[in-house]
């Protein structure tokens, strides 16, 4: 069948350069198994540092790609660009960070098991094989990479009953999305005829049953999405599963997962921009909703990490409307904002759930409110960094989170999307009710004695590292944002920046 | 449009068939629930013991492994569809590329070895603590059950 | 057959059935794949062999994941029946809030 080969695409030249990131991280987490089975049941310190070099390696694989121009490879099945180099430098290092408090976390849990490095780094490689495609088939399979390490990460706490609840809800609820999200694809590529974004114009010329199905298609892998990036109509997994993981798991869904999801929503609403007319609205009332609901529910939690969780919801909000922003103004708004607003998000809710899985007693965590009282007395860095994170979570200034909040607002407003603004200041303003409780509670004095709570080394690194990352990324905002356009032209939003950070 | 109201109309004629054979069997049939008809059939034959009896747990994670290690013939499958008639260089290309590929299965077959997970012999590995695990996703192999390393 | 597949998720309780419904719904996707890669797409300016190539590879990838699901899921549902000897979803219900 010569004729047929001709047609089928080879993949002739290959840029290794850019596929070398994803592939560190999965032949990592291959060499993590292995000395996984060379050394049973001893500790796990050589596992760990293999991972976090490895995933150093991947970053510098990464990072000496920005700025670098779009490019596809691999029968334009891996795309570069921009944004999806940020959210793959934000995935790696926060693998690395997660991978950096987990030992001594799961060793008070009792569940060091060694397996869990080889599923956090697969797991993270899908989320980076995700953020870096424009080809729906391969979007998904990141997608599904991405989660079924994650299912089996949610029941890790084999023992506890909620950590097995929690990785079956996790479980039947994202196989159902999934399983929309790969009809979409479908009816996608019947209007279409193809797997890649790109060709989304295919299914708008000519037959208008095209159009009715890529409409269908387009809005089924909303659903799919937006599951993942917990927004509002299909949010309700986040804070049963975020409660019953362990807590480092929490930290790592809570910020790969949300990632991996924005950049393919990112993708996608991109791809569908032509049609924006049918589905903006829908979207706006989706971030809208997402919102105020995960920032009100939020304040009837008495559970830190639902909080937290509810918390990540409304931040998925926030992250949407940069992406509407981008979306309906591409000339006026960059995708930097997002990108920053990412990266905020990642030191911060990271760094919290650090801080949180520090109170793990008897091997189990409790996470109520009041588990956290008397932080202050036990160990004052502790106690510290969950303040800085909460500020920074709650989005004042100087801090990271405040530049990310106010860049997306800029954005929101300058794209003409003014109710989005005007909703996303207020329900910062109900968050800021919230994070005030839990770094309160922080500080209420311990009168009954308790088993010390002392952060160990690796979490003390962690805790510092996510600081550094939240007071530099909010000091140093310019810069940041400069590099993460991987450009050094000048942007427009530049002098409103230095501005600020003169007054702040 | 006009090409798809054929499939329309059938979406509907079944979706109102499945829907009245169900509920009119539901609303018209008598109920009549005797112990006789609700004891399992088991081929005309008195069913002994529970139907909810649970089988060993070894058959199912073999059977697991089996699905897994079954559906990775089918990548294999596609491409020696297209192997043979293709070019040198895509041959060389390809063979290595799935080297790779079966190296992975292969590090994942070692995985589930060294665990016990087809260990068939129940004295061996079969011990229920390293059975209640779950087996891995993408890539075949199964999270061991490892003993907590303490006071480290 | 997803319709099928998404009720069934929605009403049953045991995460067994609902398991299966959504392997239902992944087989009605590989059936609408095989479908469209069988009768063209609904636009006529694709490249007819790229077209059908990309169904049926698409095919087959869902299969993989879709066992790869089935692992891990029953693995799950086996570790809740052994610690609670029950399944079903509604007495598993220790989170709410």
């Amino acid at each position: 069948m010569p004729e047929f080969n001709a047609a089928f695409p080879l993949p002739r030249e290959i840029d290794f350069a850019m596929l070398m990131p994803v592939i560190m991280v999965l032949v990592t987490g291959m060499i993590a198994l292995v000395i996984e089975m060379l050394r049973p049941k001893q500790n796990n310190n050589l596992i760990v540092i293999f991972s976090i070099a490895g995933l150093m390696a991947a970053g510098v694989a990464t990072a000496i790609q920005f700025g670098q121009p779009e490019k596809t490879t691999l029968v334009e099945m891996v795309l570069r660009d921009q944004f999806g180099l940020i959210c793959q430098l934000l995935l790696v290092v926060a693998c690395a960070l997660t991978i950096l408090f987990s030992e001594t976390y799961l060793r008070s849990r009792r569940i060091a098991f060694g397996e869990f490095y080889p599923l956090v780094l697969w797991s993270t490689a899908g989320a980076m094989i995700m953020a870096s495609s424009r080809n729906l088939l391969v979007i998904f399979l990141g997608l599904e990479i991405l989660s079924i390490s994650l299912y089996v990460l949610a029941g890790l706490a084999r023992a506890e009953l909620r950590s097995e609840e929690s990785s079956l809800k996790y479980f039947l609820l994202g196989s159902f999305a999934s399983g929309f999200f790969l009809y979409g694809i479908a009816m996608f590529y019947g209007a279409t005829g193809s797997l890649d974004l790109a060709f989304l114009a295919n299914g708008l010329t000519g037959n208008p049953a095209a159009k009715t199905l890529l409409v269908f298609g387009i809005g089924l892998m909303f659903v799919g999405l937006g599951f993942k990036a917990a927004l509002v109509p299909f949010h309700q997994w986040t804070p049963d599963v975020y409660q019953g993981a362990p807590t480092n798991v929490t930290a790592f869904m809570a910020v790969c997962s949300k990632i991996g999801a924005i950049a393919a929503l990112f993708r996608v609403l991109v791809a569908a921009a032509p049609m924006k007319a049918d589905w903006l609205p829908a979207m706006m009332a989706i971030a809208m909703l997402t919102m105020i609901v995960g920032n009100a529910v939020a304040l009837l939690q008495k559970d830190v990490k639902r909080i937290l969780g509810y918390s990540s919801i409304g931040h998925a909000g926030y992250l949407l409307v940069g992406l509407l922003a981008y979306v309906n103004a591409p000339d006026q708004v960059s995708i930097a904002t997002t990108g920053y607003y990412l990266l905020s998000y990642t030191f911060m809710t990271l760094g919290a759930f650090a801080v949180i899985s520090v109170v793990t007693k008897d091997g189990r965590d409790t996470t109520r409110l009041e588990d956290l009282n008397g932080l202050w007395q036990r160990d004052r860095l502790a106690a510290v960094l969950l303040v800085v994170f909460m500020v920074s979570l709650i989005g004042i200034p100087p801090s990271a989170g405040f530049f990310g909040k106010f860049f997306i607002f800029q954005d929101a407003i300058s794209a003409g999307l003014v109710p989005l603004a005007i909703v996303l200041a207020i329900s910062s303003a109900i968050s800021v009710a919230y994070y005030l409780q839990i770094a309160r509670a922080a500080f209420v004095v311990e009168t009954e004695p308790r088993p010390a709570m002392r952060m160990s080394p690796a979490l003390r690194a962690t805790g510092l590292i996510c600081l550094l990352g939240v007071v530099l990324a909010g000091i140093l905002v310019t810069p940041v944002q400069r590099f993460l356009m991987g450009t050094p032209a000048e942007e427009p939003m530049e002098a409103s920046t230095t501005g600020l950070v003169g007054k702040g | 449009m006009e090409s798809y109201i054929g499939i329309l109309v059938l979406v509907a004629v079944a979706a109102i068939v499945c829907v009245a054979m169900v509920s009119l069997s539901w609303v018209l049939g008598p109920k009549k629930v005797t112990p006789y008809k609700s004891s399992p059939y088991e081929c005309g034959v008195t069913p002994e013991g529970s139907a909810r009896e649970r089988f060993p747990i070894k058959f199912y994670l073999v059977a697991i492994l089996f699905i897994l290690f079954d559906i990775e013939v089918i990548f294999l499958w596609s491409w020696m569809t297209i192997y043979r008639d293709s070019e040198v260089s895509f041959q060389l290309f390809s063979f290595i590329e799935m080297l790779v590929y079966m190296s992975t299965w292969i590090l994942g077959y070692i995985y589930a070895v060294r665990v016990g997970a087809i260990d068939w012999d129940e004295t061996t590995s079969l011990d229920p603590a390293k059975l209640e695990d779950t087996v891995l996703p993408k890539l075949e192999a199964k999270p061991v059950l490892q003993p907590a390393t303490e006071g480290s | 057959m997803f319709v099928i597949g998404v009720v069934g998720v929605i009403i049953r309780r045991n995460p067994i059935v609902i398991f299966m419904c959504i392997e239902l719904m992944l087989n009605s996707v590989n059936l609408t794949f095989l479908a469209f890669a069988k009768y063209g797409p609904a636009t006529a300016n694709a490249d007819p062999y790229q077209h059908a190539m990309a169904g049926q590879m698409a095919v087959i990838f869902v299969m993989a994941v879709a066992a790869a699901e089935v692992a891990v899921g029953l693995g799950i549902i086996m570790m809740i029946f052994r610690s609670r000897s029950t399944i079903d979803v509604d007495e598993v219900n220790l989170l709410r809030g």
